[in-house]
């Protein structure tokens, strides 16, 4: 390896993704013009959700990844850090978005120490569009990326979440989303539990029992798993930071979705011929 | 047609090293150095925000001295250089040594290529998992590297800093200690520098991923406080010579031989 040096005013800049595309390097190139047919099925990750609440955004996503109707990870983490106050999940081709999270964090973090301080949240959300867009031409395949953003504001002194299409279009929302295949579920379930500025316990409970209703409705959405001792990935991004909340407050918050819900039990034999 | 002057290679380099020192010499000085809890580095610096100390990558500080815009590049291109090789790679594979290396051939390169040699001295320093494992690695001009594993000084009047801060100098002292060591040493006896006329970053062991972390005004003003009361209750004049007096078990097991900085 040589230290890349560019000559002055041909220089990338801050951008990593165009350090990459320099040195021939770049994730994100022009797939064959077709896919063969009998493609195998690749693991896509389901179900992400996030809800702002009075200090800033929780985010949370299942952690079940499938290959057409087979499990194909039980483990996968879809919420991650993005930097220190936003956090990125992803819902869609595992592959695909695996990269561009560990692409889009490297684009904040060479960004921040070129420059020497961190974009601002909108420059954040907006990097993400132009990655997502850089993968329009995978999209087209059918590996399709959805993500979700959002992050604590630090000048605007709230929580803010972003959504995108396939596309790279961009869209902030108000209070909440959900994306992912049992992202009606879980927006559902949302949309009739959210007031504005809750605590924090009572927005983490919500998005648990968003994904609980999401695992219910949805075969590609994993539920809490006790057996394997497997809960969801939540996480809450304040002033503080992105600050992921422990097994056992998920587990508890789970426990208590579970003890409230007004299921009657199947009457035994089921349904005869 | 007319010919070229002669110039015999030995003055044509050494008009270029010349040229290069004498820059460099009136520069502010730089001061690194390892204390108990990683890699200290500190700089005479009246500016806020055009920093001579910055991030490289997770364990890996960068300082320079010189001309500005020069060991700028430098930066930039090293930051590149980290990010692309954690991200071919892995995070763990990204290292001060290779990163030097790269400066001095580089360096090198310019300083045998080129009319003008570039005016910068540089500093690479890593902190390591334990005491005793972190590095520093000091590139000159011309491409020359010195690796140091208990301080280093960049810049003007080196080797007269470098003097002091050796006397001062043990190992695994705290923060508070080698910062006013640092400062004393880059004062000198007659002048007494600031908190506000000083940039100061440590690479801090405890600090998690990203060792890299900025010591504020504030922070540098209550630090360098600190051990002025220490001092003056044990009555010594110097604040460091005091400490190393009283700590004289600690400091035979401190290897002889002054550093070769500057």
């Amino acid at each position: 390896m040589t230290l890349p040096m560019f000559p002055p005013g041909q220089g990338p800049g801050p951008d990593f993704a165009e350090v990459l595309r320099r040195l021939g390097l770049g994730p994100f190139r022009t797939p064959p013009a077709a896919v063969p047919l009998n493609l195998p099925e690749v693991p896509h990750g389901t179900t992400i959700c996030a809800v702002r609440y009075a200090d800033g955004v929780v985010m949370a996503g299942d952690r079940r990844a499938t290959a057409g109707s087979a499990i194909a990870h039980r483990t996968m983490e879809k919420v991650h850090p993005a930097d220190s106050h936003s956090g990125v999940a992803l819902a869609g081709a595992a592959g695909q978005a695996m990269e561009m999270v560990r692409l889009f964090q490297l684009q904040l973090e060479h960004y921040e120490k070129v420059e020497g301080q961190a974009l601002s949240l909108e420059g954040k959300a907006n990097q993400l569009s132009q990655m997502v867009r850089s993968n329009l031409a995978m999209a087209l395949q059918g590996f399709v990326v959805v993500p979700l953003f959002a992050g604590y504001d630090l000048r605007q002194r709230r929580g803010r979440i972003y959504t995108y299409d396939f596309t790279g279009g961009r869209y902030e929302e108000t209070d909440y989303q959900a994306e992912g295949s049992g992202g009606r579920d879980a927006r559902t379930t949302i949309k009739l539990g959210y007031r504005e500025d809750m605590p924090r316990d009572e927005a983490v409970e919500l998005c648990v029992r968003a994904l609980w209703q999401a695992a219910d409705e949805d075969s590609a959405t994993g539920g809490p798993d006790a057996v394997r001792g497997i809960y969801p990935t939540v996480a809450t991004i304040t002033a503080r930071g992105f600050e992921r909340a422990s097994e056992a407050e998920v587990k508890a918050a789970f426990e208590r979705v579970i003890a409230s819900l007004n299921v009657a039990p199947h009457p035994a034999g089921g349904d005869q011929p | 047609m007319t010919m070229p002057f002669y110039v015999a290679p030995e003055q044509f380099m050494k008009d270029k090293a010349d040229f290069a020192r004498k820059n460099i010499a009136r520069g502010r000085p730089l001061v690194a150095t390892v204390y108990e809890g990683g890699v200290l580095i500190c700089s005479e610096n009246p500016s806020r925000s055009l920093h001579k100390v910055s991030e490289i990558y997770d364990r890996i500080a960068f300082g320079g001295v010189g001309k500005y815009n020069e060991f700028d590049q430098l930066r930039r291109a090293g930051v590149q250089h980290a990010d692309v090789k954690g991200y071919q790679f892995s995070r763990d594979d990204v290292d001060a040594r290779s990163l030097a290396n790269l400066y001095a051939q580089y360096m090198g390169a310019v300083f045998t290529h080129e009319m003008k040699p570039l005016e910068v001295e540089i500093l690479v320093a890593e902190v390591g998992a334990r005491p005793g494992e972190d590095q520093m690695f000091h590139i000159l001009y011309d491409g020359t590297v010195v690796d140091e594993d208990r301080f280093t000084v960049l810049g003007g009047e080196a080797e007269a800093i470098a003097g002091r801060l050796s006397r001062a100098f043990r190992p695994e002292w705290s923060l508070g200690e080698a910062l006013a060591a640092s400062v004393d040493a880059l004062g000198g006896g007659e002048r007494k520098v600031s908190a506000h006329e000083l940039e100061v970053a440590v690479l801090d062991r405890g600090n998690g991923r990203r060792a890299f972390r900025r010591v504020l005004e504030e922070e540098v003003a209550q630090l360098l406080a600190g051990q002025q009361s220490l001092g003056t209750a044990g009555s010594g004049p110097e604040p460091a010579d005091e400490a190393q007096g009283q700590a004289g078990a600690v400091d035979e097991a401190r290897p002889d031989g002054g550093p070769d900085s500057g």
